[in-house]
Formats: C-alpha cells, structure tokens, sequence
C-alpha cells in the first residue's frame, strides 16, 4: 500500500496544566476524506494548527509521504502541501477573490490580475466552484468566501487540506455543494481532514472518522461501519458522576416566557428561529448546544442587547404579578421596569467586566447611577467588592487591583459575584465555568444552585454535557438557532442531547 | 484675460507640487495602515537638510556645479525625511506607540528644526543676513530649454524645474506600483488586514517601515521643492506655512489615490492662490476663500462617512499598531 | 529579529504584552526615558553652543525662575497649556481623538473677540466680560459639536475632521482680522487699550492671576469629574470597552456628545482666557499650537489632571528655558519645539518597556 499523505504519530500538545492533545494517532491516504470528531475543548483544533505550523507539537511524529517533517510555521506547512481554511477567514474587504487568493505569494514572473483571475477559473471549473474572481470580499455570501479561501489552498498546490468546521456557516443547500467540491478533490487525489462535530455530515462525506475526546485520541473508525450512536457514544463517552448537588424546585412558577423569536444578523443570516421557551423560578433551565448554535444571541435578547425580528419576551414579575414584554427594550428600560435580570456573558472582560478598571469600579458597573446626586457612590461597591473577595475567596492582592490581572477563574467569581449581588429574580450565566478549574467550577455552581434555591430563574448555557445533566432541572437542546428539544435534567440521557445538538434543521422535536 | 487664466493655471501647479510630494507620500504610508501626522514636520525636515547641505556646499567653493548642487541638496533633503520618518516608525511599529501622539511631536520636532536651523543656521557660521542659495536655486530651476518657444502653452505647463515632472511621475509610478504589482497588492492587504497580511505570509514589520520612510522621503521633497525651486534658495522661517497639512487633506480628498492626488493638489493649489486672480477681492474676503480646500475636504470626509461606500473609506487598519499576539 | 537555526523550534525571543508592572517601576522606567532625553538634549545644546552643559541647564532655569516677571509668564503659559490639557482629557479618555483643540480655542477666542471689538464701549464691563465668557464657551461647543455629532451619526473619522476644522477657524479669525484691521497689515493690536473693556481685572496686582486661579480651580474639577463623577466613570467606560457600555446600558452616542461638549467648553473657556486675561488681541496663533502639545500632556500624564500640572510645566519649563538659551546665544527660539519633541519621543517610546516585556521563549509560556 502506498505511504499515507500525513500520519500523526503519539502527538502531545500541553499548555500549562491542560493537555490539549495526548498521544494523538492520526493516517490520512491520499483521495480520501477524514472527519476529525470530537465535542467543543476535545482538541480538534489544536491538532490541526500543529499541522498547519501554527503551534508546535510537544512530543511526537509527523511524517508526509513518508518522510519524517518538521512544521514549524505556517510557511513549512505551505512547503508540505499542506493548507488549512479557518473558521475565521482570513479575507481582506475590499481585495476581489482573486486579490486575496495571490496575497502573499511569491511567484516568478510579472503580476498580472487578469492571469490570476483565469487560473482560478480553471481551479474552480476542475473542482466545481462557482465565483467570479473579480467580485470583492464584503459583496460576497459567507460561503463564497468560504470558496475563497478554499481556492487560496489549492492555488498554494495544497495536497492536503484541513477543514476546520467548514458547515457550521452554511446552508443545507451550500453544504450540499461543499461536498460535492470535496468529492471532488478526493477524485483528484487530494487527501482532505474535516473537523466536525456533526454526525450526519460526518457520515454523509467522510471515508473514516477519528474521534477525539477531552485532548485524547479514542479511535477511527471507517465511515461504513458507524452508526451516529456508536459515534455519539464514542464523542461523549460514559457518563462521569461529578456529584453536583440538585435541590427539587420548590414553588416553581412562570417567571420568563420567551415566545417565538427570531432574530436576524446583520449580514441577513437568521440566527434564531421561532424559540419558545419558558423559564421558571426557583429552576435551572440549561441550554445546550454545538458553540454558535445562538447561544449568545438568545441570552442578548433577553438581556436587551439584540434586535429582534419577531417575537415576545414576557417577564412575570413575582411582586406585582404584572407581565413585562422585555422585547425591543434597552436594558436600562428593562432596569427601570423593576426586572432584575443580572447576565454572566462570555466574553467576561470584554463585557462583562472592563479589564482596566480595579475590582470597586467594576462593581459600580450595575450600580453607578444609584443615588440622586451627580457622584459615585463608591462606599458600598467597597464593601461589596471585600464582601465578594471574601465570600468567593477571590485571590487578588487588593479591591483596587485592576481584572485583568486577575487569573481567569477569579475575574469570573468576581463577575459572577457581582451579578448575583442583586438577588436577581432571572440570571443568565454563558459558559461561566470554561477555563475554570475544578474548585472554582464548583464554586459557581453552589453559587447557581444557591441563586435557585433564592427562587431566581437560572438560565445556564454549558458545553460539558455531564454537568448540565447533573446541574440542571431542564435542558434545552438548541441546534443552529432552533429549538430541538427540551429534556428533564433528571431522566435526560447523554447521547440523547448529543443527538438533538447535531440534529439537521428542521427536525425540531417536542 | 487668457493670459491671467494661464498665468493662474501656472500658479496652481506650482503650488499644487509641494501639496503632491506630500499627499503621495502619505498616500503611500497611509496604505500601510500608519496614519503620519508627522509629515507637516518631515516636509520642514525635507527642506532644511537641503538648505543646510547646499549652504555648506555653497560656502566651499567659489565655483559651484549646477549638478552637485542639485545632487548634494537632493541627497541631504531625502536623507534628514528619511531619518525623521524612521523615528516615526520605530515609535510606532516597533515600540508600538500611539500614531498620533508620535506623529503630532514629529511634527513639533519637524517644524522646529526647520526654523531653528534656518534662522541659526548664519549665526552659527557667524555670517549675517539670510540665507539665498543662488546658484542651487537657479538650477533647480532651470525648466526645459524648449520651454520658452512653445509660446503661452509652454510658459503654462512646461516652465518648471525637474522636481515639478518628479513629483508627478512618482504619483504615477506609486498608483502603479499600489494598484499594479504584488508589492503594492501586499502593501494595501496590510493597511487593510494586517493579521490577514501576517497569516499570509506577508512581513508586515518591513513593509510598514519601508513604506512610512519611502513616503515620508517623498514627502519631503516636496519641501525641498519649495525653498529650492519656488523660493529659489531661500528660507523663510514658517514660510512652508501649513502646507503640510494640506497634504493631508488631499489624501482624504482624493480618497487615497495617488493618481487623484494629482489633480487634487492642482485644484488646491489653484484654490490656495485664486484669491490673488479674482479681481476685486477684499482683504477679507481673501482669507474666506483659503478656507475652502478644508471646508471641501471636510465635506469628502462627512460624505464618505455618510455614504459608507466601501472602495472610498480610508484603509481599515490606519491608526492602529499591529501587535500579532492581539489578534 | 533573531532568526532561529535550523534545529530551534520557535524564535529565540518574542514579546509578550505585560500583565501588570509595579507602580514604582513604571515610574523608575519614565524616570529614565526623562533622564535619558535631557541628556540628549544637553548634548544637542552643547554641540550647537559650545558651552559647558551645566551652564546651559543654569540658563534654563533662569529663563524660568530668573524673576519675578519671568516667574509669572511661567505660570501664565503653564496655566494656559494646562487648561487646553484638561480640555482635551475627557475626550481622549473616551478614546475619541479630538485634535481640533487649537481650532476650537480659537474659535472660542474669536467670539470673545467679536464682543470686545464690536460692542466693548456699550455695556458695562462685568456684563461684558460674563457676556464674552459665554460666547467663547459656546463658540468652543460649536466647534468640538460638529465633529463629534458626525462621529456618533456616521462614524465620521474625527481625528481628520477636528483637524480640518483648526484651519477652518484659522481662516474665519485671519478673515476677521482683516475685516477690524482695515489697513492690510493683518496684524491687530491690542484691542480696547484705554478703556480696557473686557479686560480681566487684575487681581491683587497681578497680571493673569485670573487666569491662573481658574486653571487651577479647574484642574481640580477635571479630576473630581474624571474620578468621582458619573459622567466620567461612562465615559471612561465607553473609551474602555463599548461592548461593556452597550451591556450596561450606557448610550454610546449621548456620551460621546456629550463628552465633546465638556471638551469644547473648556477649550472655548481657554480661548476667553487667552482673548480677555492675557493678549487683549486675537491672531491666528492665539493657541500657540497648544492644541497639539495638550494632546501630548494629556497623553505623557495618562490623563491624570493632576499629573498633568508635572507634564505642563515640564514643557512648557523647557520652552521657556529653551528660549532663554536662545537669546542668550542669539539663536532661533525654534530651539524648543526640537527640545519638546526629543523628551516627548523618550517617553512615549519608554511606555513601551512599561506595556511590553521581551522574553526568551525558551521560559515562556505561550497563550491559549
């Protein structure tokens, strides 16, 4: 048999204490296509950028045709054939297709774009593109950009190419045509990794399947002999017990009901599709999902950060009995109507928090405008932020130290710490617990429980399927911006919510 | 009348060249993403190292040769525009300060040595009076031989020194070399996207450096120009005025186009002496009328703002320093 | 950059944004940069006089503090740079580049102008005085409005814009200049020389007293607003991050005209301060380029007014003794502006050393 295109060998990658990959196998032949599976921090990517000279392996082999190479940047990579599409393209605006396929190069020879232009015909005519080289980047669709950057490998001469989660942008339709270029490329010899976490597509183009799971290599499969629940099982793996305590929701009344929303980004991509939900006090609602499924989205609307296309977001407000539509409101407005709603974002110092103010002004976030004169009031957000140091055992060498010093785990008890400060009656919390480690991680979940117990509506989005099955009392299953089922946290079994995150649009269950 | 209109065209050239080594100088670093508040100091700079070296060159020999003056003085003048706009890009690149802080001392520093030296320069050669580089004016002035047997066309349009023809042909040379080549395709990509530029394999350090010092060095000519072939040798102090700011103006007006700067810098040339041509013009009035190039350019700026029309936007990038590990 | 050998895996070096750096060594770190470039300086004055530096040093000095008089024109300019600093600080701390101080002065100061020079002689001078404080105030509004309301509608490039805007108000004030001045010698004299209408009384007998009470009245004011107040802590907010500001639910747009409102006002108070307290007379340098220099006091001082009383009077003691050298040794008072510009390229270049650090890779540990 003819040697492998690439073959990863025991390929270590550690940063700091987190192992991202750990002895990781990988054989790639030529005219095949391999889909690299595994969930959101199982190290996909990481593998990858050590393919494409990104990162550098810590141990281990990487041989082509072969021989033994060593990658050490993006250009060593280029010289091996090797090409890698980002998630994030990497396209200037204003450049045409064409422009951005030749950026960089060094080739012989007087620069003339029209040559460009006819050489990427010719690659899109042998592969079953459609572009025209001549149309600039920010008139383009995101899958004609993605095309873009395809072309841009093959036009380097790529031989092997890495896709890094190529569909989650797309279309059914344009997935549709992705794949057929892809088949296309296996025809012609090129050997083709496709990160993924979604089993129908993984069975649909792919030859065999490696799967990686929490930085470690699991196994591969060939295509023809999986099944989506082999894979699911092989993703997820057994359920770990983590022995997060789960009190039974007392007086468990309506307290957030979201009611059909869509919402449209602002390049006309629908990112939420007619989501109903209710949230209710005294509960944990988690929401589960492939990152980007409208996770964010769905929590800015509510919090008054997003506009929406259609919908209503009804507040049942437990001291008056009065129902508050929070759609189209500023969050501001949503304040003065008495809803205390606090949110945990994400993107905790790029939001939530400002990483060059010290841990006191960053308390007054939520409260400057107390009081009646034109001062901050800055005495209770001091004894606040000790309150908050103290209880939450913040390490830090004052309140006046500014966040972004902080390590990651304490900027996020300070923001949770915050947000819970004002016995909120909804609290929204985004992957509050990534890059957290063990101890701080249970500290925010005590923290949320605790919220529950209070009889504040939690609303948690997570990504590590075994704590949300033992965290929380509902979970909602969302699959590119719809709604693909609501499970009992108690009853809910893992490979069940790996299959409603992966299912196709339109199979909304329930 | 003709001969008023073509005497008025003749003048908007003339002051519309300084303007053109300018904005083409900015132009060029501007595309890099490197916006260079600096170059009103670099265009002083460009025109005070001429002056000083063609001083120096003047004063030791009796008999001085048209071509070294020109050469020595052309030498000195891209040398010191080079030195300044070198700081402006270590500060900026490499210690990653802030683009307008550095860019406004350079300017400070610029003009300051301008008028320093040229208002010492005699003291410190314990000479009085001013300084009136003779024969170094006369040869940069020395316009076409043909010139003067082409009747009006050729007192309008092909009277100038070489320097006129330069500060065109380089404005056409950089829109080729902008819009034309792999050099200027990568230039641009990095004052668009300098993370796409890096990803790409581009080195985005030498092709900020290289730019803002070859910008900065056409930049100065155009103050080289001016003392040489306008004033014909001699330094005023301020005399280059605000000039350089002009220039930067024009860049916005042309939407960042070296072959429009060309006519740009005519048009605000012509507007920067029309007041003289129009007759009947108070004193006052006069003034209102110079206001024009910066209420038109702030006009350009609001409607390009408003219009958001992609291919007029200044490039994405300009102003901010590219640290890699941000991204 | 060091290129590593075949056999290296990464750069030898790279460098790392520093994630905090003691206070004192921060300061250890200017302490340097200072240090380093007065002795550039002194180098440069050295090899252009030929006198022993310490002697250059000792005329600087004295050109500030050599009496009484000089004394006080130190604290005029020091008041007047101060002002104009504390004028463009809240709008840099939004990260709005407001490089149109010196127009905005102007235009403040030519609307004092227009009051003192047309109706001077018809109101009485309390009246007057109060009547061209609120014209130079609103005059310096307008000026600093227009950019901003553009900036919050369209997004409008406002570093251009306020830029353009300078000569603008250069024009309008050589055009006013001409109009008052019927000669054609573009210059005006001083301006209500007898009655002294809209004159700034002196105070105690000082000459610009006035002035200089109300910078420093207002220095303090700027920090309490900056530090204590509401408004600055959501324009500091919105200058950090407006994604945190929309999250809290600031109004990004109200804040940024309303910041450059502030900023107008005080550059248009400057102006006043200029027209009525000190010139009596308006050209088209009313500002002196202050506006600019502000810029780079406000950014040396991290916009701290207090910190910024150090990084006036550090300029403006190196102009004014600049100058002194410059007579003393029959040289242009140019002089100066190379000497700003040497110690401003020291420091912002050392902040460098404060933000960044250059480590081996070998040690290092990369990111995520």
């Amino acid at each position: 048999m003819a040697n492998p295109a690439i073959e990863l060998r025991n390929i270590t990658k550690v940063f700091g204490s987190i192992v991202a990959n750990k002895d990781v196998n990988l054989t790639v032949y030529k005219g095949e296509i391999l889909s690299l599976l595994g969930e959101n921090g199982s190290g996909k990517t990481t593998l990858m950028n050590m393919i494409s000279g990104i990162y550098f392996p810590d141990a281990g082999q990487i041989f082509i045709d072969g021989q033994e190479v060593v990658i050490r940047s993006p250009k060593d990579a280029f010289d091996h054939k090797i090409g890698m599409i980002h998630q994030h393209f990497k396209l200037v605006d204003r450049f045409t297709a064409a422009e951005n396929i030749v950026l960089g190069l060094k080739e012989k020879g007087k620069f003339n774009i029209k040559d460009v232009e006819k050489k990427v015909a010719e690659i899109s005519a042998r592969y079953g593109f459609e572009i025209d080289p001549s149309k600039k980047i920010y008139e383009m669709s995101v899958s004609e950009k993605q095309t873009v950057e395809i072309i841009k490998v093959l036009y380097r001469g790529a031989n092997i190419l890495i896709l890094d989660e190529p569909t989650a942008v797309l279309t059914p339709q344009e997935t549709e045509k992705l794949f057929a270029v892809i088949r296309n490329m296996r025809e012609d010899g090129k050997a083709i990794i496709i990160i993924t976490h979604k089993l129908h597509e993984v069975l649909a183009v792919s030859d065999k399947v490696a799967v990686l799971r929490k930085g470690e290599y699991i196994g591969t499969v060939e295509t023809k002999d999986a099944t989506e629940s082999i894979l699911t099982e092989m993703m997820v793996g057994k359920k770990i017990s983590l022995n997060i305590e789960r009190s039974e929701p007392k007086d468990a009344v309506d307290r957030l009901c979201v009611e059909h929303i869509d919402c449209v980004s602002r390049d006309g991509v629908q990112i939420l599709k007619d989501i109903s939900f209710t949230a209710r006090a005294g509960e944990i609602l988690g929401i589960a999902g492939i990152a980007g499924s409208g996770q964010r989205e769905l929590l800015e609307s509510i919090a008054g950060l997003q506009k929406l296309h259609s919908g209503s977001i009804i507040y049942h407000n437990p001291k008056t009995g009065a129902q508050e539509n929070l759609r189209d409101k500023t969050p501001t407005q949503i304040r003065e109507l008495g809803v205390r709603l606090s949110f945990v974002p994400e993107d905790r110092l790029g939001m939530g928090l400002v990483g060059n103010m010290d841990i006191i002004d960053n308390m007054m976030l939520r409260s400057y405008r107390k009081g009646k004169t034109m001062f901050l009031e800055r005495k209770k957000p001091r004894t606040l932020a000790e309150k908050i140091i103290r209880d939450l055992e913040v390490v830090t060498p004052s309140a006046t130290t500014p966040v972004r010093r902080l390590s990651g785990g304490n900027v996020q008890k300070v923001l949770v710490g915050r947000e819970i400060s004002s016995s909120p009656t909804v609290l929204m919390a985004a992957y509050p617990v990534r890059g957290l480690d063990i101890n701080s991680s249970y500290l925010i979940y005590n923290l949320l429980n605790e919220q529950k117990e209070n009889g504040a509506a939690v609303i948690f989005v997570g990504e590590d399927l075994d704590v949300l099955i033992e965290l929380c009392d509902r979970i909602l299953v969302l699959s590119s911006g719809r709604v693909t089922g609501i499970v009992d946290g108690r009853t809910a079994d893992k490979n069940e919510i790996g299959l409603l995150m992966t299912k196709a649009e339109g199979g909304a269950a329930e | 009348m003709i001969s008023t209109i073509a005497s008025f065209i003749n003048a908007a050239i003339i002051q519309g060249i300084p303007l053109l080594f300018g904005s083409t100088g900015e132009i060029i670093t501007e595309k890099t993403g490197n916006l260079n508040l600096g170059i009103p100091g670099i265009m002083y700079v460009g025109g005070i190292s001429g002056i000083i070296a063609g001083y120096i060159y003047e004063h030791s020999t009796d008999t001085p040769v048209p071509l070294l003056c020109i050469l020595i003085t052309l030498a000195a003048s891209l040398f010191g525009s080079a030195l300044l706009s070198f700081i402006y890009a270590f500060l900026t690149q490499t210690l990653k300060a802030n683009q307008n802080v550095t860019g406004l001392a350079l300017t400070t520093f610029g003009v300051g040595v301008g008028n320093f030296f040229g208002g010492s320069l005699l003291k410190l050669f314990n000479e009085s009076g001013s300084i009136s580089l003779i024969s170094t004016g006369l040869a940069y002035k020395t316009s076409l031989p043909f010139a003067d047997k082409l009747g009006l066309f050729g007192k309008t349009f092909l009277s100038f020194g070489f320097l006129a023809y330069t500060a065109i042909l380089i404005a056409l040379v950089s829109s080729y070399v902008l819009n034309r080549t792999r050099t200027g395709l990568n230039l641009r990509a990095i004052g668009e996207n300098p993370a796409t530029a890096d990803a790409a394999g581009i080195n985005v350090n030498r092709y900020k450096y290289l730019a803002t010092i070859i910008g900065g060095m056409i930049a100065g000519l155009g103050g080289l120009y001016f003392v040489m072939d306008y004033t014909a040798g001699a330094w005023t102090n301020n005399g280059f005025g605000d000039r350089g700011w002009l220039a930067i103006a024009i860049v916005i007006f042309a939407l960042w186009k070296p072959k429009s700067a060309i006519w740009s810098s005519f048009i605000f040339g012509g507007l920067y002496i029309i007041c003289v041509y129009i007759p009947g013009l108070s004193s006052s009035s006069k003034e209102l009328i110079k206001m024009l190039p910066y209420v038109v350019t702030i006009l350009v700026l609001v409607f390009i703002s408003a219009k958001k029309k992609k291919e007029h936007q200044p490039p994405q990038s300009l102003g901010l320093s590219y640290f890699r590990e941000d991204r | 950059m060091n290129k590593p050998e075949k056999a290296a895996r990464e750069p030898l070096f790279h460098i790392a944004k520093r994630n905090g750096i003691a206070w004192w060594k921060a300061w250890i770190i200017r302490g340097v940069a200072i240090l380093a470039s007065l002795l550039v300086c002194a180098l440069i004055i050295v090899l252009l006089t030929k006198q022993n530096p310490l002697e250059v040093y000792g005329a600087m000095i004295k050109g500030s503090f050599g009496s009484q008089r000089k004394f006080w024109a130190l604290l005029q300019n020091l008041a007047m740079l101060l002002c104009i600093s504390l004028a463009v600080t809240p709008a840099f701390k939004m990260k709005f580049w407001n490089l149109g101080a010196e127009g905005q002065v102007l235009f403040g100061g030519l609307c004092s102008m227009v009051l003192m020079f047309e109706i001077g002689d018809r109101l009485p001078n309390a009246v007057l005085i109060l009547a061209m404080l609120i014209a130079s105030i609103l005059g310096g509004v307008l000026w600093a409005l227009i950019p901003a309301v553009f900036k919050a509608k369209w997004n409008t490039n406002e570093s251009l814009f306020t830029l353009m805007m300078n000569y603008v108000a250069i024009q309008l004030v050589s055009f006013a200049i001409m109009v008052w001045v019927p000669s054609g010698s573009s210059v005006m004299g001083v301006v209500n020389a007898s009655t002294k209408a809209g004159w700034l009384p002196d105070l105690f007998g000082k000459k610009y007293l006035i002035n200089i009470l109300i910078v420093a009245i207002l220095t303090v004011v700027m920090f309490v607003y900056l530090r204590f107040s509401k408004h600055g802590y959501e324009l500091a907010v919105v200058g950090e991050s407006e994604n945190t500001a929309r999250y809290i639910g600031i109004n990004v747009k109200k804040v940024i005209i309303r910041t450059m409102i502030l900023s107008g006002a005080v550059c248009g108070l400057a102006g006043f301060l200029l027209v009525s307290g000190t010139n009596h007379t308006i050209s088209k340098d009313l500002a002196g380029g202050n506006g600019f220099t502000a810029i780079m006091v406000s950014w040396l001082a991290k916009f701290n007014p207090l910190l910024m009383v150090i990084t006036s009077f550090l300029i403006v003691f190196l102009q004014r003794g600049a100058g002194e050298i410059a007579t003393n040794f029959n040289l242009n008072t140019s002089i100066a502006d190379i000497l700003t510009g040497i110690i401003i390229f020291f420091i912002i270049g050392c902040e460098f050393f404060i933000n960044y650090q250059i480590k081996s890779t070998k040690s290092g540990k990369e990111g995520k």
